[in-house]
């Protein structure tokens, strides 16, 4: 039986179109997935995403193991509460995840993964621990809501307490803070501003209603991805997985090649891929014919080139179909996509279509 | 509550049928269906003059999150289609009975409809899935 989330009901109550996802109840669409992605663009919305995978990682060790085991260096996290994209690889480069990790202090950290991964990914972790002195905590009875848009931040901050409006009033971008048992962090999966705020399971249903009170309109899983497609951020399992590299995945600059004495999985399979080269990259596509760009479409360059799209669907913010393909490394501006055996053309752009409510022109 | 008008005829594959005064017949999806599907964004009509077969493939229907092949209730020749739903496809959300209709097909048998679904048992099966 799929498990539910603290919010399950509230769900039900607002009408969601449900669906298992990742072994989860999960909310596909409240009313219209369209204008559940409006309204993050535009306004403010919320996501239930209680299903992602909390832990952390406590320990004399903790930073020692963290530097082993991703691509990017938490040694760039200055502060405390800062927080780093990166990529977990196997020894063979291939991506294992990519993931969220927030300096708590010096020796602890707390890492957000994905759910459709959690078992590998703990099994993964675990297995590389070795003598590193770390204590693995996944957190249990937690609620995680994303409060994303323009007006995300002033909305929320309407239901806050005295004692979190005070608390969060300096946050910086991708940097989160505890406030008693609430972690509030200023990150998200949009292309927009917002919050990323882990609470108490106890105290979801209380936090969401008040959001929905001041106008924060509960927004579904299809808005979520049409969102963070438009901003150009990666899906694990679809633009990337175990069969891929952060080199070929667009994601280089999730990689911390200084200082060169730090270790990591992977490391040795990307330097040595690094100096033959990559032969593959990933762009952005624009439909301008008739039809939807999905996953797994043929992309053809030229007679010899062809490649193929890894995520794709309609663009709210553009009104048209957009999306992301894994070519080989040449120059082009322009291809066509196989979509029922038709060839319809399209544009080749940087893999970037929205954010901040505006296209990336 | 998805609505299920009683002058139109249904399949299971959820079209309805509407017989005009001209002998024609008009087409589309149900109400049921355009609301599993969600918001629609793309329609690929069938060609005017085209020979549609019954249960034949006559176009596809794209939402956010699938696409759907949309399937001829009856056999004929299609003579008009719903040019608006290119540029709004949502009317097939909006007005799945009205605005929202696919096709107009000259049936090759002018009774073919009435061996369809009643709304009743439309809704019956609709239910059930």
């Amino acid at each position: 039986m799929a498990k539910k989330t603290p919010l399950y009901k509230q769900h039900l109550a607002a009408n969601a179109k449900m669906s298992d996802f990742a072994g989860w109840e999960m909310p596909l669409s409240y009313i219209s997935p369209i204008e559940e992605h409006k309204q993050v663009r535009n306004d403010a919305g919320m996501f239930d995403v209680s299903h992602m995978t909390v832990v952390d990682f406590k320990g004399s060790d903790a930073r020692d193991f963290l530097r082993y085991l991703i691509t990017n260096d938490v040694d760039k996290l200055t502060s405390e509460g800062k927080a780093l994209y990166s990529c977990m690889l196997n020894e063979k480069g291939g991506i294992v995840d990519d993931l969220i990790v927030y300096k708590i202090n010096n020796q602890r950290y707390r890492m957000v993964i994905n759910a459709a991964t959690h078992d590998k990914d703990l099994a993964w972790i675990n297995k590389n621990i070795n003598d590193f002195d770390v204590e693995l905590a996944e957190a249990t009875n937690i609620a995680m809501l994303a409060i994303q848009g323009p007006h995300a931040i002033e909305k929320t901050q309407q239901v806050f307490t005295k004692e979190q409006q005070t608390t969060t009033k300096d946050l910086e971008n991708f940097q989160g803070i505890a406030v008693n048992n609430w972690w509030i962090a200023r990150t998200g999966y949009t292309g927009e501003d917002g919050y990323e705020i882990i609470l108490p399971a106890t105290e979801a249903e209380e936090f969401w209603n008040k959001l929905i009170e001041v106008g924060v309109k509960p927004c579904g899983l299809i808005a979520r991805d049409s969102l963070r497609l438009e901003a150009g951020m990666r899906l694990y399992g679809s633009d990337m997985d175990e069969t891929t590299t952060p080199l070929e995945s667009g994601l280089g600059w999730a990689i911390a090649w200084e200082p060169e004495d730090r270790d990591f999985i992977g490391k040795e399979a990307l330097i040595k891929q690094k100096a033959v080269g990559t032969t593959q990259k990933v762009i952005g596509l624009i439909l301008e014919g008739r039809g939807v760009l999905r996953p797994h479409q043929k992309v053809m360059l030229d007679d010899n080139n062809f490649g193929e799209t890894t995520s794709g669907g309609f663009s709210p913010t553009l009104g048209v179909s957009i999306a992301l393909a894994r070519i080989p490394k040449i120059t082009a501006d322009k291809c066509f996509v196989e979509i029922r055996e038709q060839q319809i053309p399209a544009k080749i752009v940087k893999p970037v279509f929205a954010r901040n409510g505006k296209p990336a022109s | 509550m998805a609505t299920c008008p009683d002058n139109l005829f249904y399949t299971k594959s959820h079209e309805w049928v509407r017989e005009e005064k001209d002998g024609t017949v008009t087409i589309g999806v149900t109400d049921h269906a355009q609301e599993a599907m969600g918001d629609m964004v793309f329609v690929d009509l069938p060609k005017v003059g085209a020979k549609l077969k019954e249960k034949g493939e006559c176009g596809v229907l794209e939402s956010v999150k699938s696409a759907s092949d949309f399937y001829s209730p009856i056999a004929g020749e299609v003579v008009e289609v719903n040019e608006k739903l290119s540029s709004s496809p949502d009317l097939v959300n909006k007005e799945p009975y009205d605005k929202g209709w696919i096709a107009r097909i000259k049936p090759d048998n002018k009774d073919a409809a009435k061996k369809l679904l009643s709304a009743d048992a439309y809704t019956k099966i609709a239910d059930e899935a």
